[in-house]
């Protein structure tokens, strides 16, 4: 062990109080950003995942109107279609839906990042169960298709009744558990949806439950063929919904995709952005409340050295009188910072471990934009580094200027107001 | 490394001329007004004199604890009066050992601990050798039972052995002792007094102590009275 540090830890037994005070500061100040970390990322990643689950990394809709070239080309030539790209994005005009889903899902199949592709049909709809009747979507969709792009399967297996049912039943229905509960609808029951002029009796064959209420309250899944007829579409699609391998590429794969494929598309971190920009702004300033704590026990930190260097005056004068240098002074003053900060980072580490623990068990009922039945959080490593950076900076400044103080000190001066 | 100004192997400590001013503008004071002086190897020097007249500022000077306004100090022929504060610092771990009139140990450590604590700095010795080396200090100074005593469990003469103890740790060349035995008994004083002498005389050390006790000054090696900041 080096001679300072052996020197700075007997300092730190004398003022054992106030070094426990900044000691404690320290790990509640990085147990609590840690456990505030853990929870709002953990609700932004709940969320992501709710929306990918539901809507899908990247939704193609709305074909732009072609200027130089066809569909066709683009679709079977991608390559050769960027040359003629447009890049004028204001002046570019929309006609909705896609024309042609077939095509489009055959050149969507060229991308390494597509993970699948499922194509929908969608249209308002009156949902007239016995009892009730309130207005719905129908989503049409081929359901192999769609539960590759989503996590159709899962909340199925949430609400009641089964796929199977569905995927052999022409006339099955999924309704969101919410719009079923306003209809007064369980598996089995009847239901006659109604879109302009025509009329037609469907089943319910699964109650689904995606927690995001917004969704659960009005849409339906059919099948595709079914929803044709009833919305008197023979061809086309509303949008195309694609699941990709890597989601963080979704932004880049979306402008690729809407150039190539002469479509809109827009990523999930376009659409939710309000959303995913509310869940940023959520985590920065959890993450600056908390660290006032850091900086709270940063400066109870400082006070505490700042009377050590006043109280240890006489042995800073002797250890220079052996020959101890400035360097040596100000050495054993920043491991005394050091000491208490790796003591309070890793204190801190474990509290925010617990907590984050304990939390995550937490029975809460939550309802709004999505459902949870316990506190959500996210286990990342990052959370536990800028904690320790943050720690570290604060309480090392703290340290830097009693330490310097202390190397400053004159022995001479020291020992000639001691003695006289 | 300034080559040596007048090569005078016989000394380890020689200083010409020193002056040193004190406080700040109208308090300021000429303390030392040419001080000039020379310690040989084995032998030890008193500096007497009324309380005021410098003989602590003397010895700061030349313990490198200090800087004189003007005036030369040499270490073993080594110009040191203005060298860097590292390389003065450098000197004090190496080359000299300084008794404070007031015991200074250093307070949370054992008898021990201070007693390695110059040898930790300069590391020439592994923390076994040091130990032992600081056990035999200690028992020379008659600790030798009490070595893991804390400096607070010490009675003043005692901490003033362990001051002594430390001061030989790194084998100096010069032992500085500013009134050794100035708050101490007449037994306590001469048990003091003996030690340094002897021990130094063993090694060869150059001794310049202070103090205000004849009997002592009479058994040094030379007597240099000192008054208003000069020799006399
Ligand atoms: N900081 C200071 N400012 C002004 N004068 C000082 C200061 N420190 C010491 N002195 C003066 O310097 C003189 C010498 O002090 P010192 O060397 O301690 O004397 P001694 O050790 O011989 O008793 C004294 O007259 C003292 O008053
Ligand atoms: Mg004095």
């Amino acid at each position: 062990m080096s001679t300072n540090l052996r020197i700075a830890l007997r300092f730190l037994t004398a003022r054992k109080r106030s070094m426990l005070m900044s000691l404690a500061g320290i790990i509640f100040g990085v147990g609590f950003f840690i456990v505030t970390q853990a929870q709002t990322s953990g609700f932004e990643q709940f969320f992501i995942k709710v929306i990918l689950g539901t809507n899908g990394a990247i939704r193609i809709e709305d074909k732009i109107q072609a200027t130089t070239f066809t569909l066709a080309a683009a679709g079977h030539d991608p390559d050769a279609s960027k040359f003629e790209v447009e890049t004028d994005r204001t002046g570019r005009k929309y006609i909705a839906g896609v024309e042609d889903p077939g095509l489009i899902i055959e050149a969507l199949r060229r991308f390494r990042n597509v993970a699948g592709a499922s194509t929908v049909l969608e249209g308002s709809v009156i949902a007239d169960s016995s009892f009730k009747n309130d207005s719905a979507k129908v989503y049409g969709i081929k359901l192999e298709d769609h539960l590759a792009v989503s996590d159709l399967a899962e909340q199925v297996a949430r609400g009641h009744g089964s796929l199977d049912d569905f995927r052999t039943t022409p006339q099955g229905l999924l309704v969101g558990k919410v719009l079923a509960d306003r209809l007064l609808l369980s598996v089995g029951d009847s239901l006659i949806l109604q879109a302009g002029t025509e009329q037609r009796r469907y089943r319910v064959s699964a109650i689904y439950v995606t927690g995001v209420s917004d969704i659960d309250k009005v849409r339906i899944y059919m099948h595709l063929g079914e929803a044709r007829s009833l919305l008197k579409k023979a061809t086309g699609a509303s949008f195309i919904q694609v699941s990709l391998f890597d989601r963080d590429r979704a932004p880049q794969d979306a402008v690729q995709l809407e150039e190539i494929l002469r479509h809109g598309a827009k990523s999930w971190q376009e659409r939710e952005v309000s959303w995913l920009n509310a869940f940023k702004a959520l985590q920065v300033s959890a993450a600056l409340t908390v660290s006032t704590i850091i900086l709270i026990s940063g400066l109870g930190m400082f006070n505490t050295l700042a009377m050590l260097v006043i109280e240890k005056t006489k042995e800073i004068a002797i250890l220079r009188s052996m020959g101890y240098s400035r360097r040596d002074i100000s050495q054993i003053f920043l491991w005394l910072g050091a000491i208490v900060l790796g003591i309070g980072t890793v204190g801190g580490w474990i509290l925010g471990f617990a907590v984050t623990y304990g939390v995550s068990k937490w029975p809460i009922h939550i309802t709004g934009i999505f459902t949870a039945e316990t506190f959500q959080v996210y286990w990342s490593i990052n959370h536990y580094l800028i904690a320790t950076l943050c720690a570290a900076v604060v309480v090392m400044t703290a340290a830097v200027i009693p330490a310097r103080r202390a190397a400053r000190l004159e022995p001479g001066d020291i020992i000639r107001g001691t003695s006289q | 490394m300034s080559p040596p100004v007048q090569a005078s192997t016989e000394f380890a400590l020689r200083c010409e001329n020193l002056h040193r001013y004190l406080g700040q503008g109208e308090g300021r004071v000429h303390v030392l007004r040419g001080v000039s002086f020379a310690a040989r190897p084995g032998k030890v020097t008193a500096i007497v004199g009324p309380s005021g007249c410098g003989k602590s500022t003397t010895l700061y000077l030349l313990g490198l604890l200090d800087q004189p306004d003007d005036g030369s100090i040499w270490i073993r022929d080594r110009l040191m009066s203005n060298s860097s504060d590292l390389d003065r610092t450098a000197a004090r771990c190496e080359h000299i050992g300084f008794v404070f009139q007031f015991h200074f140990l250093m307070q949370e450590f054992s008898a021990l601990d201070n007693v390695m604590m110059p040898m930790r700095k300069l590391g020439r010795l592994s923390d076994a050798e040091m130990a032992d080396r600081a056990r035999a200090l200690l028992k020379d100074v008659g600790l030798g039972d009490k070595t893991h005593r804390l400096t607070t469990q010490l009675s003043g003469g005692e901490q003033q052995r362990v001051a002594i103890a430390r001061a030989l740790a790194n084998q100096p060349a010069i032992i500085l002792a500013d009134e050794p035995t100035g708050n101490l008994d007449v037994k306590n004083s001469a048990i003091i007094f003996d030690l340094l002498t002897r021990l130094a005389k063993e090694n060869g050390q150059a001794v310049v102590l202070v103090t205000h006790n004849p009997d002592i000054a009479h058994r040094c090696d030379e007597i240099k009275p000192m008054r208003d900041g000069e020799f006399c």
